[in-house]
């Protein structure tokens, strides 16, 4: 039972899943539909370096590393405009975020 | 072989299953203590495929900074959650639905993949002669040298925007003015009076 690529990418595959379950699941909480965002960029990051090993090609780790990068860059933003959000409207419901009548 | 066949099932398992709690547990703060687990797995399993520079960049990057910075919101934020949950159920059939339907399309993308002879655009230095962070390390600082700059300007201008966002001045707070205590002069701090000895000033 030796492992391959294909175990990794059922698992990134199940991960991606469960982060737009999450999503769709908690729809009124901010903080958790950023953290199903994680969950998903670490599924699509399990799946570059996956790959990365199997084609023995490093450029998949590299991107990787990128990814980890604007991921970082995306929570803090987000998570400071969550906050900023909170000051001014008192709540973070995402369904109450309708002042620009999108 | 059969222990690296264990450990991938038990960091896959354990991953699977704190993701789950991520998206189902009440209590955010337990939400984000389930999402450092994962994590945490994640980078195991990074170590297990031979990526251990990316695996201990993600123990240290998402454990150490990112949790943290959701623990740290979480706990500021005075918010009624458990007013915030209803609906859960309400979203449930929707999204089992999609969910569902991706797993499947997942699924079909995963069975049909053939074991391709790629040519790799980098390849990978072969029989241990150079471990993975010093691969890595030659690789970013020469071929994606202005990549790699790149990265560091956006967690720059991260940054300086998560401060620029969050920063506020109160109203009525008395504050240190380190520049206006240095450009005091002797001229308008002090004053000289004479006081006739008797009458006070």
């Amino acid at each position: 039972m030796t492992i391959t690529i294909s175990h990794y990418l059922v698992l990134a595959a199940i991960l991606f899943t469960l982060g737009i379950f999450g999503i769709f699941l908690n729809r009124k909480n901010v903080i958790i539909i950023l953290m199903s965002i994680e969950l998903m960029l670490l599924a699509v990051n399990i799946n570059l370096v996956a790959f990365s090993v199997h084609l023995q090609d490093l450029v998949g780790q590299v991107f990787t590393m990128f990814v980890l990068t604007v991921a970082a860059a995306e929570v803090s933003i987000g998570l400071a405009i969550l906050v900023v959000y909170n000051r001014v409207r008192g709540t973070i419901e995402v369904e109450d975020i309708n002042l620009m009548k999108g | 072989m059969i222990i690296a066949s264990l450990c991938f099932y038990l960091f896959a398992a354990v991953m699977i299953a704190a993701a789950v709690m991520v998206i189902s547990a009440r209590n955010p703060v337990h939400c984000v203590l389930f999402l450092i687990l994962a994590f945490l797995n994640a980078a195991g399993l990074f170590v297990l495929m031979g990526a251990e520079f990316l695996g201990l960049i993600l123990a240290i990057v998402y454990v150490g900074a990112v949790a943290v910075l959701f623990m740290f919101v979480v706990m500021m934020l005075d918010i009624d959650f458990t007013a915030i949950r209803e609906g859960f159920l309400q979203y449930l059939p929707i999204g089992g639905a999609i969910g569902v339907v991706l797993m499947v399309e997942l699924g079909f993308a995963v069975a049909t993949i053939r074991s391709s002879e790629g040519t790799a655009a980098m390849p990978m230095p072969g029989g241990g002669e150079v471990g993975n962070t010093e691969a890595l390390g030659r690789l970013i600082y020469t071929d994606y040298f202005y990549l790699f700059q790149a990265a560091g300007v956006i967690l720059l201008i991260a940054m300086v925007g998560a401060i620029v966002l969050t920063l506020r001045r109160r109203e009525g707070v008395r504050r240190q003015s380190i520049a206006d205590q240095v450009g005091r002069r002797r001229e308008e701090s002090v004053e000289i009076r004479k006081v006739t000895p008797g009458s006070g000033i």
